[in-house]
């Protein structure tokens, strides 16, 4: 037995010092695709996009489908055959667990930096998205998270950092506006999750309500593993507000809602884009009826590609999109184009074009402001009914170049994302302005 | 007033779900002085395991107390067998190893459950179908639904049975012998292997019943439930003082209460100044307060007993 341990202490040894030289090398990995293409066979190269999203715990269920969207988008770009720099390139696909959780992000972000990636697409949370994002800056790596929208993510200065869907600061002042001008809520209670995401939307929400003359009458917390609101909610019933924000996902979202109905409340909740989900319908069942949420974006079926994609994704997955993988997969196939357009894989080079963005994606066009948001990121409310989610309007962002077949073809038998089929605008808003989209 | 009527009625649901789960860790630890991390799991396991039968029964026609109690009686053995197979497989073995060895094989358990889990029944949330009556009774402005009535009796009824069983019957005596001191009672004819197994059967059954009793009255069920709902049990359990029944329910009971009380005036009392993500920490400063005057327990035995 003497001997294996040696040999398995040797080679953990020899793998010490080869990780310490690697660290060594701050700069990005040599580019490999850079190397003169010999004409007789052109040379093929492996590019390593990484991706981090929750796999386990309470939000792996999000976390697979934003996995499932971009492994899409490298998949297809694998079947195209590409070529960079004169060589053909496989792109291969890294994608990693940080369970939702900081600390988790940190260490899987340090990993993919080990692995040298060319590309990180995620995280999915703002919470881990944050953290990591210093250490892709530090590496020099392009990150582009789908679905972190905390608005930190673009303000820390990182040249690095990009994002593919509106930020809470548009979204939680479009659910504020919405709240107190559409719906006229005087007295608002809120609810977060204590997360980035959660909290950063609730702030942003309590200030647009603030300006737009509600009272907030309370605000209270859970966290984003709870399932008992017995208390909170029946504190928030005392002071009987119009309306109840939560600030989080949709695994809290839903059982709220339920728990909201037995305390006899009335109220209607009004959430953003964690909640918005089929998910939220299937756990608040017939509670579900009647609640407000926004998205980022336009509804599936008025989102430029949305219905070839919903098609491609359930023909691959034989699953339905849960929420973000369409934004997913637009980021994964941003990294690409701004690769194949700096005709490079170097890191360096790729960031140099991606601020240059501008992509027909499946979500939207997508062209980055000088932080690295999304220009012109279109926020949709929804309202449930009959267990969908009925789309109401749409505020803001330029109207989607190849929406007009997309999204009045789309009208039946969309079911991915919470069914955003049938009428387009419910009766509520029939009046309210409609946005340029809405018209089409 | 109302509000204050409710608050208790929330904390008493909540607390006998808590009851309930911490028997389960109380009576492993009386007797082996083992701390069976793995019991949340199992309670994770009874209440998927009686959705999955709910579900497939859900439009049977049946009338939904029915199909209720038809997964019930289906999550029970289950959860009694894994029970069984958890202690001869993770515990048996090192019943004369030193005492971390078996608390970590029991967190290693834990986590081989929890992802076995998650490979079978997915990743996703499951919602309990809409067969039972969410509607709500009025008592006196506070709302009380027909499942948080039954989980509150059956709580009750189910901790008097375990206390009869356990005071009353010839397996609760040779169960307090083997926790006396289990070589003794192995000499005076008790055969420890089995009482030990029947603990472990009994507190997965009452497991079960937890699972199912949270995936109704929560309308949901995930592969990741039982973690935290094992620690809250586990907190309860120390906090009535571990080993001993009453203190186990005693403690369910006073967390949830304290737990519901704390975030619901927490932010009053203090003008504010902290709010109802304090909840956990008043919960665990209160345990903290017991254990610095009571350091066994509100209930427990003196430590120097078991010496």
């Amino acid at each position: 037995m003497r001997f294996p341990v040696k040999t398995i202490s040797l080679a953990v040894a020899s793998a010490f010092i080869v990780f310490g030289c690697g660290k060594e090398a701050p700069p990005p990995p040599p580019p490999k695709a850079e190397q003169p293409a010999a004409p007789p066979a052109k040379p093929a190269v492996t590019v390593k996009i990484g991706h981090v999203a929750p796999l386990t715990g309470p939000q792996a269920h999000l976390g697979k489908d934003n996995e499932n969207g971009a492994r899409l988008a490298i998949e297809e770009a694998n079947a195209r055959k590409l070529e960079i720099g004169g060589a053909v390139v496989t792109f291969e696909f890294l994608g990693e667990d940080d369970q939702a959780d900081p600390k988790q992000g940190t260490t899987v972000a340090q990993k993919l930096v080990d692995a040298k990636v060319n590309g990180v697409i995620g995280h999915l949370n703002s919470g881990t998205t944050i953290p990591a994002s210093k250490l892709y800056a530090d590496a020099g790596i392009p990150q582009i998270s789908p679905s972190a929208t905390n608005p930190k993510y673009t303000q820390q200065g990182f040249k690095t950092a990009f994002r593919v869907m509106a930020n809470d600061e548009q979204q939680g002042k479009v659910l504020g506006d919405y709240a107190t001008k559409q719906l006229a809520g005087k007295k608002i209670a809120i609810v977060d999750d204590r997360t980035a995401y959660g909290q950063g939307v609730a702030d942003e929400f309590e200030k647009a309500a603030k300006a737009g003359g509600a009272t907030i009458v309370a605000r209270e917390f859970t966290n984003d593993k709870a399932t008992d609101f017995a208390a909170i909610l029946t504190k928030i019933k005392s002071k009987k507000p119009d309306l109840v924000m939560y600030g989080g996902m949709d695994a809290q979202a839903g059982p709220m809602a339920q728990q909201l109905k037995k305390l006899g409340v009335k109220s209607k909740m009004i959430f953003a884009d964690g909640g918005c989900t089929t998910e939220f319908h299937k756990l608040a069942g017939d509670a579900a009826e009647g609640h407000y949420c926004s998205l980022p974006g336009y509804p599936l079926d008025k989102m430029p590609g949305g219905k070839v994609f919903m098609e491609k994704y359930k023909a691959k997955f034989n699953v339905d999109i849960q929420l973000y993988a369409p934004y997913a997969y637009d980021a994964a196939n941003v990294m690409i184009d701004a690769m194949q357009r700096a005709n490079s894989v170097e890191p360096a080079k790729v960031l140099a074009e991606l601020p240059k963005t501008a992509f027909d994606g499946v979500t939207a066009r997508i062209t980055f402001d000088e932080r690295g948001d999304v220009k012109d990121g279109a926020i949709t409310m929804y309202q449930a009914k009959g267990g969908k989610w009925e789309t109401l309007e749409t505020v803001g962002g330029a109207a989607p170049a190849a929406a007009q077949p997309a999204a009045m073809g789309g009208m039946s038998g969309m079911s991915g994302m919470g069914g955003m089929s049938g009428m387009t605008a419910a009766p509520t808003t029939a009046a309210a302005p409609a946005a340029p989209a809405e018209k089409k | 007033m109302d509000t204050f009527i409710q608050q208790i009625i929330n904390g008493l649901v909540l607390g006998s779900i808590y009851a309930l789960v911490a028997l389960g860790y109380t009576m492993v630890y009386g007797i082996l002085g083992l701390i069976n991390f793995a019991h949340g799991e199992v309670v994770m396991i009874g209440a998927l395991t009686a959705l999955t039968v709910i579900k497939l029964l859900a439009d049977s026609g049946l009338p939904g107390t029915v199909v209720v109690l038809i997964g019930l009686l289906a999550a029970v053995p289950v959860c009694m067998a894994l029970g069984f197979t958890i202690e001869r497989i993770a515990y048996r073995p090192l019943r004369n190893a030193p005492r971390l060895a078996p608390l970590i094989t029991a967190i290693g358990v834990s986590i081989v459950l929890q992802q076995l889990a998650m490979i079978f029944w997915g990743r996703n949330y499951h919602a309990f179908p809409p067969i039972l009556p969410t509607s709500s009774r009025e008592i006196g402005g506070a709302h009380i639904t027909d499942v948080q009535i039954v989980i509150i009796l059956l709580a009750v009824a189910i901790m008097a049975g375990l206390m009869l069983l356990v005071n009353r019957t010839r397996l609760g005596r040779a169960m307090r012998a083997t926790a006396e001191n289990p070589q003794i009672a192995g000499l005076m004819g008790v055969n420890i292997n089995v009482i030990i197994s029947a603990t472990f059967l009994i507190g997965s059954a009452l497991a079960a019943v937890a699972g199912v009793m949270v995936s109704a009255n929560y309308s949901i069920a995930h592969y990741h439930m039982g973690f935290i709902l094992g620690l809250k049990a586990f907190t309860a359990a120390v906090l009535g003082g571990i080993g001993n029944l009453p203190g186990a329910m005693l403690g369910g009971v006073l967390l949830g209460l304290i737990e519901s009380l704390g975030a619901g005036y927490i932010g009053d009392l203090t003008g504010g100044f902290l709010g109802s993500h304090y909840q956990d920490v008043f919960a665990f400063f209160v345990l903290i307060l017991v254990l610095v005057f009571r350091p066994s327990g509100l209930m427990g035995e003196k430590v120097a007993e078991r010496a």
